[in-house]
């Protein structure tokens, strides 16, 4: 397990436009899904004879489809506002890592292809053939962004790089050049139901073990059920929240608001995943499969919500395209918001006093919060503008007294990405991911050195994992990253505990 | 990729993990850590072989929390926890344990 070699990247006093490395990423691609995972996928198992024709009748096809794509390649004026505004281009100094250079490799062959101007007169408007070299640029740097939109949200026309890349790993996909990473994944939720290929006894097992976990802690006899028909919510969330850590510290935390607010509530074994890979890889078909499995157990089980857990691009894809992809959701209880967010959930209740929090809980602590990129500019939480901001930060405030913000062009929707989201998360591309870091980790320094922040919550498991990598290159404690659910697990105040003060119930059975 | 032990070739996936489980040996495992300048002791093997049961029963690395407790049980509660496992494979309790345990790498948000 030899360490890749490179640099990791200094922290800045202040933060620059790089000075330009040209081809400093050229060697960066993820490892190529092979045959077996490319097929239950859809795609050919490898890079077909007739590439091209199958690329450009793709490239057709999504133009045809998703108008936006189409506008995207066409009204770029070249304004240079993107340029500076991603985390890979910060940190890795590549010119081809600029939001509009990224664009440029897709827009280039587009012209050739789909323009009058381009099939006549290429040189001019800088149209370029399709080659196999072309091909292989897209593989290397359409897996050198996150699809986290930061830059959109600085272009003057709204250009959503996110959405070409999306296009350039579809194409690629299409002609047999996948992604190991991703289309692994996508087929072990085909074939097992999440992402880790956690089978239903090893799902039984590790929820079983948390319920002693927390009864041994706590003293209460909080239950984490699997399958159970009839129950109220159906709870679907990132399968590395039964897995890994933080991620399971914020599992158990949802597990105690339903208990303390006692509302029923069930995980699927069907569902076993909130996460959905096929965002990741621009399939439309393999995007609405993998969700399709949410619908099938909420129906199965008859449930009246659904909830989803701490994951962003699941809340993406739920928040936003669930009702095209999955929908309609008339089965559901109409008087809740379908989907709802956990953190929508648990505000709703501390709200309503259903479940109190005690923030001296987390005194030691000083925490602040990384705004997960899918969250931050795709979605929503709660029913006003800017709740996917605030309602995490009010649970935060709810359960420690010491909480701070990073720097402003660092947060809410300028939020940098974790250097991990968009199918980056993979030891293949750490050289990236650390890289990509960069921003991220200079304003969490920043207010680490002013103001003591001990702590980053996060509401995704992809940055969590990312954090627990990245922050040693970065001399800070992999511990640092904690779910926002932790620290409500930390803070809640569940009858019948040692932990609870209140001496209002003899009742410990709830 | 291949990893060569006592002169049988053995097919590994491009970061060194073992194709097929049930080639694996303890000598294997040594060879792993050796390429990886590591050196196994007895905690490392009660890691190891635990993955290995685990593995057999549900067709899946445990998860953390399990391993934590389980190691606890096996070599003294102070020892139950990811600090410890960390100390033990510093790049990663799942991944570098699985890797010399023969089982395939955990996939995901991980």
């Amino acid at each position: 397990m030899a360490a890749t070699q490179f640099q990791t990247p200094r922290i800045r006093e202040y933060p620059t436009i790089p000075v330009l490395v040209r081809g400093a990423m050229a060697h960066s691609q993820p490892f190529v899904a092979k045959p077996d995972h490319q097929e239950p996928l859809g795609f050919p198992g490898e890079l077909v004879d007739n590439w091209k024709e199958v690329a450009l009748k793709r490239m057709g096809e999504l133009l045809g489809k998703y108008r936006s794509l189409q506008v995207f390649l066409d009204i770029c004026v070249k304004c240079g506002s993107c340029t500076d505004k991603c985390h890979y281009f910060q940190g890795t100094a590549d010119p081809k890592n600029m939001p509009v250079a990224r664009q440029d490799l897709l827009r280039k062959v587009y012209r050739r292809y789909f323009t009058l101007a381009g099939k006549y007169f290429p040189k001019l408007v800088g149209a370029v053939d399709l080659t196999e070299e072309v091909l292989w640029d897209w593989y290397k740097y359409y897996h050198q962004c996150s699809q986290c939109r930061r830059c959109s949200v600085y272009c003057p026309y709204g250009i959503d790089t996110a959405e070409i890349t999306m296009a350039g790993r579809e194409i690629l996909a299409s002609v047999g050049i996948g992604q190991k990473y991703s289309n692994e994944i996508i087929g072990k939720v085909y074939k097992i139901g999440n992402n880790l290929g956690l089978p239903r006894p090893a799902l039984l097992d590790t929820l079983e073990g948390l319920e002693e976990e927390v009864e041994e802690e706590t003293g209460v006899k909080v239950r984490f059920p699997l399958d159970v028909k009839g129950a109220e919510v159906l709870l679907v969330t990132p399968s590395a929240d039964f897995f890994a850590e933080p991620h399971v510290d914020g599992l158990i935390g949802y597990g105690k608001v339903f208990h303390q607010a006692g509302i029923s509530w069930t995980l699927s074994s069907h569902a076993s995943e909130a996460g959905n890979f096929g965002l990741f890889i621009g399939n439309y078909e393999n995007m609405q499969k993998v969700a399709m499995r949410v619908r099938e157990a909420a129906l199965d089980l008859g449930v009246k919500r659904i909830v989803v857990g701490e994951c962003g691009h699941a809340w993406r894809v739920a928040y936003s395209f669930w009702n095209t992809l999955i929908g309609p959701f008339d089965f559901l209880d109409p008087a809740y918001p379908v989907p709802q967010h956990i953190c929508e959930f648990t505000h709703d209740l501390l709200l309503k006093g259903m479940i109190k929090l005690d923030p001296s809980e987390n005194d030691d602590k000083v925490v602040t919060f990384h705004d997960s990129c899918n969250v931050a500019r795709a979605s929503r939480m709660g029913d006003m503008p800017g709740g996917q901001f605030v309602i995490p930060r009010e649970l935060i405030k709810a359960s420690c007294n010491h909480f701070v913000d990073m720097a402003p062009e660092t947060i809410n929707d300028q939020t940098f990405c974790c250097g991990g989201g968009g199918g980056v998360l993979t030891d293949d591309l750490i050289e990236i991911r650390v890289k990509g870091a960069l921003p991220r980790m200079e304003a969490l320094k920043q207010v680490v050195e002013q103001d003591g922040v001990t702590h980053m919550a996060a509401i995704c498991a992809i940055c969590k994992s990312q954090f627990t990598k990245v922050l040693p290159y970065f001399d800070l404690g992999m511990d640092m990253i904690v779910s926002v659910h932790q620290l409500i697990s930390e803070a809640i105040v569940l009858e019948g505990s040692e932990q609870e003060e209140a001496p209002s119930t003899s009742d410990t059975q709830s | 990729m291949s990893l060569e032990v006592n002169g049988t070739v053995y097919e590994t996936d491009e970061e060194g993990y073992l194709a097929d489980l049930n080639q694996w040996s303890s000598e294997i495992a040594e060879k792993m850590a050796i390429d990886d300048g590591a050196n196994l002791t007895q905690p490392h093997w009660e890691v190891i072989n635990f993955l290995r049961e685990y593995y057999e029963e549900y067709q899946i690395a445990p998860a953390v929390r399990v391993l934590t407790k389980a190691i606890g049980k096996r070599l003294g509660k102070d020892k139950g926890n990811s600090k410890y496992l960390y100390e033990l494979f510093p790049y990663g309790p799942a991944k570098q344990a699985c890797k010399y345990a023969g089982l395939p790498k955990p996939t995901g948000c991980v």
